[in-house]
């Protein structure tokens, strides 16, 4: 092919590629960054300078009470005080006493368990811990044994070490034989009514109060450890106790009460409606009042709960309630198709939640799950109201100890519960987003 | 689950194939009356004891302990109460009115400081979001009863003595004391004014009303929103300065031991209203923000298609839509600061939990009664905002096919 033009005609011709060039200064990097998203318009530079002016009224304070002006080590409260408050510090000073907090650190997770039995809280914790994880990082194993673990042998172990065993069961064993004789009698009138099989139905009776029997002998037995009054429990293992437990107990409680609420049962369905909107509507505070003055009405003579059982009973009813309507969520979130095709396949009611129904929905709404128990988690600190020491109970009565008293006192044992509590709740709220991420298949109905 | 009669073909007698405890409707009917003979069983029984274990006690039961003189002073209250002559009946009103002035108060700030937070967290200034995500993470995530510990023991009590406190002139004075605010004392003629505001929110009302209905009919846009804050705003000035401005401040004076005159906002009462605030807050920030996220960005498009400006596209398509939204959850908010407000008791704030179940408790013994009638209260306060909430809910909710 001939050259249509000669190289003449062309004033310049590029022959080599260039390289690409940079954005302009202004519009990349440090400086774009600033502009776009601090500086880019009079009232946005405005908004950041008001920013900037909280944080610098906020930060060096707290970063001066916290640590540079803070006491690590010390004996007594005279390294806390002011020369003015017979101290040693020069006048006007102010930060934390963390030499209190170490002083008092034992307290503060054991409460006043003894310090000679400690090991056992110890134990329990390692073992939760290592149910939990177990529990709840996906990519484990063994998952329904780990879950038989923590639901049946671990909170069993738990009370045994807590409180020392040896428990006074004696008198339970002619009631549960009793209960054993109504209960295999009820099955076989039922199993007879129904014309059908009774011996299944007597096996799962006989299997389930056989282990009661175990169980009641477990508590009974003597295992040689001293016995821990729930009296002298305190600081973090009370708070854990009372939201564990409570999780634990209002899990099973709150799954009954959003399938009653789901029944076609009108009597069950009015009784569930009713407990639920109850819990619900009052106050945590007064459900403890509750627990705490008119529970032991409730009882015949005699019978008496100690003070912290009678604070789990309340903040298990109470949560079951939220639990409950945690659960209906995810039961409302299954399509209808999942119910009708496990009826199509001649599963009974029993079989149809077990099998098809409650996996699901229950595994939609752990994500929720976490969020009540954190809920319940800060709540735990209402029951120092009605005088248990949880962690920030056992916090507040350690102000009373003359060693220790100064100005700063008290706010640095606030500020330590504060960071307690904010690392527990932050790290759960983040495994709950993990989860619905995680849970989140993409196809929403 | 209809299967109830099954009668196989050709059987002559026509009696039913299936056991009666296998007919589903039967079992029900069986399983429901065992549960409700169990339930009543045990609230007989609970009765029964406490019943024997209150005649043990040797407390009468019964109502009235109401009228009796009750002989505390109480701190803070709304209306006439005097340790003297008045009634533990008084005294749950005194409760319940501190209640209600604590929880309106703190819903009417925490929406404020929530949608300003919930808004910010969607700025995309990166200081102003960065800002409102430590605000939001940081209260969200410790105890409500920690923070009241703080603002309380930690700020509130920490405030110098009246004599070295803080004297901001005619604003008020604060100090260990409280806040001492001005308070307003309206003279001869006042209530003229008050007369016109109600007048001139009928107008405005009316006014509202009407531009609607030609706007429906004609398509005119009338700026009935403004014209109906000019008239709430002038016509009460107006009335006001023609009945000779009948108004003067009652400004706290430092006296020997504590200011006088004005009006006083105890401690606890500040305390409580913004550790509730500031916490209720930062869960109504994040409602906020998910009803925004949850309108999809198709609506903002369509609405600059039809060329709407950004402030009508903000008010007209977006706002409505994310209220749908945050309603629901806002309204379980609103109930929880009102039941957390029972958080009181433990800085004596003088509310409902904290001066009838406690303190009356404490002197009368009558758990029983108190205990129910403080439960009863907060049901009753949590029921009437829910049903009111659903019906409101029904009303704005979205019309689908």
């Amino acid at each position: 092919m001939a050259e249509q033009h000669s190289a003449a005609d062309i004033a310049f011709v590029r022959r080599e590629m260039l390289p690409q060039q940079d954005a302009p200064a202004t519009s990349r990097g440090i400086v774009a960054w600033f502009r776009e998203s601090l500086f880019s318009s009079i009232p946005y530079t405005i908004l950041t300078l008001a920013c900037l002016y909280i944080l610098w009224v906020i930060i060096p304070p707290l970063v001066s009470f916290l640590f540079t002006s803070a006491v690590w080590s010390g004996a007594d409260r005279a390294v806390c005080a002011t020369e003015a408050q017979g101290g040693i510090q020069p006048d006007g000073w102010f930060g934390a006493c963390w030499a209190y907090v170490g002083d008092y650190g034992n307290q503060f997770i054991y409460g006043r368990y003894p310090n000679e039995e400690q090991w056992r809280v110890n134990i329990v914790g390692i073992l939760f811990i290592g149910g939990l994880a177990g529990l709840l990082i996906p990519s484990v194993p063994y998952k329904r044994e780990n879950i038989i673990f923590l639901a049946i042998v671990f909170p069993i172990a738990a009370l045994i070490l807590l409180t020392g065993g040896h428990l006074s069961v004696g008198g339970l064993y002619i009631p549960l034989a009793i209960l054993t004789v109504i209960a295999l009698g009820v099955s076989f009138l039922f199993a007879k009514l129904s014309e059908s099989d009774p011996i299944p139905g007597l096996k799962n009776v006989a299997f389930l109060f056989i282990g009661l029997f175990v169980l009641l002998f477990i508590l009974g037995f003597d295992f040689g450890l001293v016995h821990v009054e729930t009296e002298v429990w305190g600081g973090l293992l009370v708070t854990l106790v009372i939201a564990v437990t409570g999780i634990a107990a209002s899990l099973p409680l709150g799954i009954a009460l959003a399938l009653g609420r789901r029944s076609a049962l009108p009597i069950v369905r009015f009784f569930s409606i009713v407990f639920i909107e109850f819990w619900r509507g009052v106050p945590l505070i007064t459900v403890l009042f509750m627990s705490s003055v008119m529970l032991p009405l409730f009882l015949p003579e005699g019978v008496s709960f100690d003070k912290l059982l009678r604070a789990l009973i309340g903040v298990a009813l109470f949560s079951s309630a939220y639990m409950a309507e945690v659960v209906r969520g995810g039961l409302q979130a299954l399509p209808k198709g999942q119910y009708e095709g496990a009826m199509a396949l001649g599963l009974n009611w029993t079989q149809m939640m077990r099998m098809i129904i409650l996996p699901q929905a229950l595994k939609l709404v752990i994500p929720g799950i976490v969020n009540t128990f954190i809920g319940l988690f800060k709540d735990t600190t209402l029951v120092l109201i009605i005088g248990l020491f949880d962690f920030l109970g056992q916090i507040q009565s350690s102000y009373s100890d003359p060693a220790w008293a100064s100005p700063v006192q008290a706010m640095t044992g606030y500020a330590f519960a504060a960071i307690v509590y904010w690392i527990f709740c932050f790290s759960m709220s983040r495994y709950s987003m993990f989860m619905e991420r995680k849970l989140d298949t993409g196809h929403k109905r | 689950m209809a299967v109830t009669d099954v009668t196989p073909n050709g059987s002559g007698d026509g009696a039913p194939k299936v056991a009666l405890l296998n007919n589903p409707e039967v079992r029900g009917w069986v399983f429901q009356i065992i549960l409700a003979v169990l339930i009543v069983y045990l609230a007989f029984e609970g009765w029964t004891n406490m019943n024997a274990n209150l005649r043990a006690a040797g407390i009468a039961s019964g109502w009235g302990f109401l009228g009796t003189n009750a002989g505390f002073a109480i701190s803070q209250s709304l209306i006439e109460y005097s340790q003297a002559s008045s009634t533990y009946g008084r005294v749950y009103i005194v409760g319940l009115l501190n209640t209600l002035a604590v929880a309106f108060v703190g819903i009417i700030l925490a929406t404020i400081i929530g949608f300003i937070v919930g808004v910010a967290r969607l700025s995309k200034n990166w200081m102003v979001s960065r800002l409102a995500t430590v605000y939001v993470e940081s209260l969200r995530n410790i105890p409500l009863l920690l923070q009241i510990f703080i603002w309380y023991f930690g700020v509130l009590r920490l405030l110098p003595q009246p004599r070295e406190g803080f004297d901001f002139g005619p604003l008020g004075l604060l100090n260990n004391r409280g806040f001492f605010a001005p308070k307003p004392v309206w003279g001869e003629g006042a209530e003229f004014t008050l007369y016109a505001f109600i007048i001139a929110c009928v107008i405005a009302w009316g006014v509202g009303r009407w531009a609607r209905a030609r706007q429906m009919a004609t398509g005119q846009i009338f700026p009935s929103f403004l014209v109906g804050l000019g008239t709430i705003i002038f016509l009460p000035l107006i009335v006001f300065f023609v009945s000779g401005a009948p108004l003067s401040w009652d400004i706290p004076k430092m006296g020997g031991f504590r200011p006088s005159g004005g009006m006083t906002l105890i401690p606890e009462y500040i305390a409580m209203l913004i550790a509730l605030s500031t916490y209720t807050a930062s869960f109504i920030a994040e409602i906020v923000r998910a009803g925004i996220l949850a309108v999809n960005r198709g609506q903002t498009e369509a609405a600059n298609a039809l060329g709407l400006r950004n402030g009508p596209t903000l008010r007209l398509v977006i706002i409505p839509q994310a209220l749908r939204i945050i309603i629901p959850p806002l309204t379980s908010q609103y109930l929880n600061l009102t039941k957390n407000s029972s958080l009181a008791v433990a800085i004596a704030y003088p509310e409902l939990t904290s001066v009838f179940a406690g303190t009356a408790l404490n002197q009368t013994g009558q758990a029983v009664e108190i205990i129910s009638l403080t439960m009863l209260t907060y049901l009753t306060i949590s029921l009437v905002t829910s049903l009111f909430m659903n019906w409101y809910n029904n009303r704005v909710a979205l019309v689908e096919r």
